[in-house]
């Protein structure tokens, strides 16, 4: 898919709870993306130099839906702007998830749910409603919820046991005893790692997607790069989703 | 008409923007943003006699105006370009250059010999002064003598245009310079990257692996144009400009200090055109200047 510069508009800025927002851009350019691919988004006076990467969460053509949360000066900014700012956004970048599960299992923790929601519309499209692991640090907003329970099955579970499953997603009993032929992962380091362990042990597929720091995006700075079982690989181009079994995890 | 073309002491090149060494790939990563032949040229990532695996990550972090990087000249290796990357860089329509970097003066003239039997790189880019590896790099750069013994050794073994690409981390530049030029360089880059450090507060730790690394982007321009001012003025063989260019009227300012050409670095990684709009950018100046080239202009200060 040909990478661009794109011009969009901010067509609305949803808050999403828990300092995350949905961001909606459009623009008549704007290509369909895949699930787990993202974006390097241009932050307005936010006195940073460097793009930020986003994960797409949403995607159709002349229309992009980005989940962000305000946790940084670039992320403030973003998550605070206007409707009807022009954003200068570069994409589609990277390599998203694999398409291929009949059972799978998602796992989101907090922002990282992001690109699970294409990911689930997606395979919904195939005909095929996978469950959702969603972790958040409190009870989720209702739009949240309802937007990920179009498309999956969905435990929510909170660090402060507000909602759901009290603890992190792995104490949910579907990671327990995992019975699905793929699982896919996006979230904090530490959790992806853990989900890693169990989907091993119980010898399932499944895939991870990183956010190694990175500046270009492109695979030309080789900033971000992940140690894998065949060296440095750029998460920008070669990811930022990989099989576990190419991490040395 | 504007003649854009610039005589690289014997380089000749379209128009007087080249891309810099590890902030443009191969080229193909940016073929998707622009038509590559209207750059001057492009300076290809550090290439070594041996292939290199680079630092652990991280290797990059944000600072104010500028980013440090601590890549560590990851590279697979002068035979994996010679056979893999230099057949898919025909018919780019610009100038290639082959950026060289080595941790002995034997590595740097292994891999300058290599490259010397491709006969469409026409130029290269010694690189004395990487400040993100722990043997050569930048150790060459930051001494006259060191400097001279491997610019020299490099010219025996290089047939062509042959630029050397400066360290800013030193008392003075000048001295490097002369050594470098003395030594047998067709023409002289700078500036490198500044030498520096940032901790990540939160973690208590550097934000680096390495600890330090090298600083570029807007942060660094100041020092690089004076850099340029100072050896435009000392050397005979021309002097490209490098450090923080992110617009057409900051190219000029290097040109204006006397660049004959200039290289886009970590500008490419914000704005992926950035490179081409700079070159028609300078164009359109010279119209608006009614400058018949930038000859007119250049080292005016």
């Amino acid at each position: 898919m040909r990478k661009q510069i794109l011009t969009l508009t901010v067509e609305s800025n949803t808050d999403a709870g828990d300092g995350m927002s949905v961001l909606t851009l459009s623009g008549p350019d704007c290509p369909a993306m895949l699930p787990g691919q993202f974006v390097e988004v241009e932050v307005p006076g936010a006195g940073v130099l460097l793009r930020r990467p986003i994960s797409v969460f949403d995607s159709d053509t002349g229309r992009l839906s980005l989940l962000v949360r305000a946790a940084g000066r670039a992320t403030d900014v973003l998550a605070h702007i206007q409707p009807g700012t022009a954003l200068s956004v570069v994409g589609p970048l990277g390599r998203g998830f694999a398409m291929d599960g009949r059972r799978p299992l998602l796992v989101g923790g907090g922002v990282g749910l992001a690109p699970l929601y294409l990911l689930a519309r997606r395979y919904s499209a195939q005909g095929v409603r996978p469950r959702l692991i969603a972790g958040f640090r409190t009870a989720p907003s209702q739009l949240l919820k309802d937007l990920y329970a179009r498309y999956a099955e969905v435990t929510v579970c909170t660090d402060d046991g507000s909602e759901g499953i009290r603890g992190n997603v792995c104490a949910a009993p579907a990671l327990q005893h995992i019975d699905a032929d793929m699982v896919q992962v996006c979230g904090p380091l530490p959790m992806m790692k853990a989900v890693a362990g169990a989907a091993r042990t119980a010898a399932v597929p499944c895939q991870v997607s990183l956010e190694n720091k990175m500046a270009c995006g492109l695979g030309a700075c080789l900033c971000c790069v992940e140690n894998t079982t065949t060296g440095n690989r750029c998460v920008c181009t070669d990811g930022p989703v990989f099989n576990i079994n190419e991490l040395t995890w | 008409m504007v003649n854009l073309t610039v005589d690289l002491g014997g380089l000749r090149l379209k128009n007087p923007v080249l891309t810099a060494s590890g902030t443009f790939g191969y080229g193909h990563e940016y073929a998707d943003f622009m038509d590559l032949s209207a750059l001057g040229g492009i300076i290809v990532k550090g290439t070594t006699a041996e292939p290199r695996q680079g630092n652990p990550y991280p290797r990059m972090a944000e600072t104010p105006s500028g980013m440090l990087n601590a890549v560590g000249l990851q590279n697979k290796g002068v035979e994996h370009f010679a056979t893999e990357i230099y057949p898919t860089l025909h018919g780019l329509g610009t100038e290639v250059i082959v950026n060289v970097s080595g941790s002995s003066v034997a590595a740097y003239c292994a891999a300058a010999e290599r490259l010397a039997d491709l006969g469409k790189i026409h130029a290269i880019e010694l690189n004395i002064s990487c400040p993100n590896v722990r043997q050569g790099g930048m150790a060459f750069g930051t001494d006259c003598t060191a400097a001279a013994e491997v610019v020299g050794a490099v010219r025996r073994v290089w047939p062509r245009h042959l630029m050397v690409k400066l360290s800013p981390n030193v008392t003075d530049i000048v001295a490097i310079a002369r050594a470098a030029e003395d030594a047998g360089a067709d023409s002289l880059s700078l500036i490198n990257t500044l030498l520096g450090m940032a901790v990540d507060v939160e973690r208590r730790r550097p934000a680096l692996s390495t600890v330090t690394g090298g600083l570029s982007g807007p942060a660094v321009r100041p020092v690089a144009v004076r850099m340029v001012w100072q050896v435009a003025k000392a050397v005979k063989v021309p002097v490209v400009g490098l450090g923080g260019i992110c617009s057409v009227r900051d190219a000029l300012e290097f040109i204006m200090a006397g660049a004959m050409a200039v290289q886009i670095g970590t500008a490419n990684f914000v704005n992926p055109r950035i490179a081409a709009d700079i070159a028609s950018g300078l164009a359109d100046y010279c119209r608006r200047e009614s400058l018949t080239s930038l000859d007119e202009i250049r080292g005016v200060v």
